[in-house]
């Protein structure tokens, strides 16, 4: 059982470094403390894939705009109340009369709107594949319940092409710990042309503590014998091809587009939004695809793309913290300088 | 609703459900203010209950509202003694609900021993909400006896009343109507106070783990008492349910708040002893020896996780919000 704790701890060959992709893995690590049971010759890196921290001002700037029309209310997970626009966070909005509600399930959003159907309620509809599913179930009910005082602001990604995006950046990351969120609706295969087209392999892994070590331990040997396989990990809740109900109802309400991620301008074909033929249900994202940046210090891309760690930032620990975030990634729990600095993960 | 008048409508209110609920000699005299036996040195605190929904598994306001005082009281290692009460209705609160919060204070009053002795209505514009503020005075023990957050030394020991995360986890299953068996640990925790201080346990420092959770509240009695404490997790009580729960919104039992926990720090010598007067308590069944202070950098609050590693725990920032991918 610790034969792979042992060799983690005690690598001591060239370098490694390893992009934990999802969010939740970024939080995981810091929660198991796998970062004092493995050799700092095995470097691991925050990926984009938390949905708050890859979202632009000008999206926040919108929500905060509608939030402070009549008879609209603006409908949101709680992550991104704190996140700052160009000006304000939606936080901040709500002392002057925003209207702002924090569900837990975007399907929350149907109660609130059957209880007050004179007013409009806008879902601040972010995330990657795990949470479109959701958005799609979301209209689905709508449709089939005829709920017309609802629309989405999206701000959708996927994962395949930002990560593709990453690899052409050459940061020097040499695997990938894959999402398993994401891969319970995508599947694992999603990931084998990307593992052959940079030469990396990839892990599927859950969230313990211990299946991120043995992930870690799979990678960290293929990667020493040059292999760039994908290797599930996860198989209680990931499959080769994944959830296809799911993937099925994506497809049938979104449709691919260009989508700007913060601080790393516009990655094509990396995001989602509503088919025209949905379009009402839209709250204006249409208009929302430029990347306006915020302070100028800020190095999120670099974070996000493992060419900086959050604390190479100059901002770390000083005008950026969690109870002042300047970058995106000091807002989410799991955005990877927030998970840094509230878990010191340099334990 | 005239019932926050001053009139004959007040009066009825007054008559028919609280001084009913609360009766008590000091509270039955009706006059501006209670006229209370006092003591050397008391300890006087106050608090404000919103919570929604009004009722939930394990719980209702009004219980909370009692235990909440009380255990701030208790804290402090003063026995609970009077409390008041302040009520804020919204025009549209039923008549039943009131009832029954009322007679939920005055049940969990009548289990911490203390007397509701002065209260106050207000009736507002709304729909419906119903918020409690309570305040309350303890007698302390004569003497010097003080319990602070700055006491903590080295080897002491950290001991927990009980499971962690019960009473988030209700309220937000009850919020999201997720349905399980999830009960709030609302609970007045004067009884395992007076038990540990009976028992001559040296205790340096004291505290109800609230809003913020365990990991808060040690963060600041490690900055206080310029300490490290270390924490085992595989020895921190948490129920599989909560754990579920937990997992499924991406909370942290550590940081989730809770309404009959408390933590204490004790000598080390005091260990075994102190947990015996915990576990003597229904409400201190699964109490446990969390961790220990240690020489180490000053401030910090580190966990040696399940996995074996060890990883640095900072106070809670934001609202401990759940994560939404």
């Amino acid at each position: 059982m610790t034969d792979y704790r042992t060799f983690l701890k005690e690598y001591d060959g060239r370098t490694i470094r390893i992009m934990e992709v999802c969010g939740t893995h970024t939080a995981s690590i810091a929660h198991a403390g796998i970062v004092s049971l493995i050799s700092p010759k095995i470097e691991l890196i925050s990926g984009p894939g938390c949905p708050v921290c890859v979202t632009v001002t000008e999206y926040i700037d919108r929500l905060i705009e509608l939030s402070l029309t009549p008879d609209t209310v603006v409908v949101t997970f709680g992550d991104m109340i704190r996140v700052t626009g160009s000006q304000k966070s939606l936080q901040d909005v709500r002392s002057e009369g925003g209207q702002v509600r924090m569900v837990y399930s975007p399907l929350d959003i149907t109660a609130l709107a059957e209880a007050q159907p004179e007013k409009t309620f806008v879902f601040a509809a972010i995330g990657f594949e795990t949470t479109t599913a959701v958005y799609a179930a979301l209209i689905d009910g709508m449709i089939e319940s005829g709920i017309r005082n609802i629309r989405l602001l999206t701000s959708l990604k996927t994962m395949p092409p930002v990560i593709d995006w990453v690899c052409s950046m050459q940061g020097g990351i040499d695997g990938f710990l894959a999402p398993g969120h994401v891969s319970v609706i995508t599947g694992s295969d999603l990931f084998v042309p990307l593992a052959v087209a940079h030469g990396v392999p990839f892990a599927v892994a859950g969230f313990e503590g211990e299946e991120i070590l043995m992930a870690l331990y799979a990678l960290v040997k293929m990667i020493s014998h040059g292999e760039s396989r994908v290797m599930n990990l996860y198989p209680s809740a990931v499959t080769p091809a994944g959830n296809t109900a799911a993937q099925h109802m994506i497809d049938k309400y979104f449709t691919s587009c260009d989508a700007a991620w913060r601080g790393m301008g516009i990655i094509p074909d990396s995001g989602l939004m509503l088919r025209e033929e949905y379009s009402m249900f839209d709250a204006g994202s249409r208009d929302l695809f430029s990347d306006h940046s915020h302070h100028p210090k800020c190095r999120c891309a670099k974070v996000i793309t493992g060419a900086l760690k959050p604390t190479e930032c100059p901002l770390f620990g000083t005008l950026c913290t969690p109870d002042k975030p300047q970058g995106a990634c000091m807002v989410s729990s799991e955005g990877s300088c927030c998970s840094y600095f509230v878990n010191r993960r340099k334990v | 609703m005239a019932h926050g008048s001053g009139g004959k409508a007040t009066s009825d209110l007054i008559g028919s459900i609280f001084a009913r609920c609360f009766d008590n000699p000091i509270l039955a005299k009706m006059e501006d203010a209670a006229v209370v036996p006092g003591a050397a040195r008391i300890a006087f605190t106050t608090d404000s209950f919103v919570v929604t929904p009004l009722f939930f598994q394990g719980g209702d306001i009004g219980k909370l509202s009692v235990c909440g005082t009380v255990n701030d009281l208790a804290m402090s290692g003063a026995t609970p003694m009077y409390l008041t009460c302040g009520f804020i209705l919204e025009e549209g609160v039923e008549m039943d609900d009131l009832e029954k919060i009322a007679k939920s204070m005055a049940q969990t009053a009548k289990d911490a021993g203390v007397m509701i002795v002065a209260g106050d209505t207000k009736v507002i514009e709304g729909k419906g909400g119903l918020y409690i503020n309570t305040a309350g005075v303890g007698f302390l023990p004569e003497g010097d006896f003080e319990v602070s957050s700055s006491f903590c030394r080295d080897t002491d020991v950290i001991l927990l009343s009980g499971t962690l995360g019960d009473h988030h986890a209700a309220i937000l299953s009850a919020r999201m109507g997720i349905t399980n068996t999830i009960e709030s640990d609302c609970a007045p925790l004067q009884g395992i106070v007076a038990e540990l201080l009976k028992e001559g346990i040296k205790v340096r420092a004291m505290r109800d783990v609230t809003r913020g959770g365990l990991a808060t509240v040690l963060h600041e009695f490690a900055a206080a008492s310029g300490k490290c404490i270390l924490l085992q997790e595989d020895q921190i009580p948490v129920t599989a349910q909560v754990r579920g729960l937990c997992g499924i919104l991406g909370l942290d039992p550590l940081y989730m708040g809770n309404e009959g926990k408390m933590v204490a720090v004790v000598a080390g010598q005091d260990r075994e002893r102190a947990l015996a007067c915990m576990r003597k308590s229904p409400f201190g069944q699964m109490a446990a020896v969390i961790g220990e202070v240690i020489p180490g950098e000053a401030g910090t609050l580190l966990l040696h996780t399940r996995t074996g590693g060890t990883r640095s725990l900072s106070e809670l920032y934001g609202e401990g919000l759940p994560r939404i991918c």
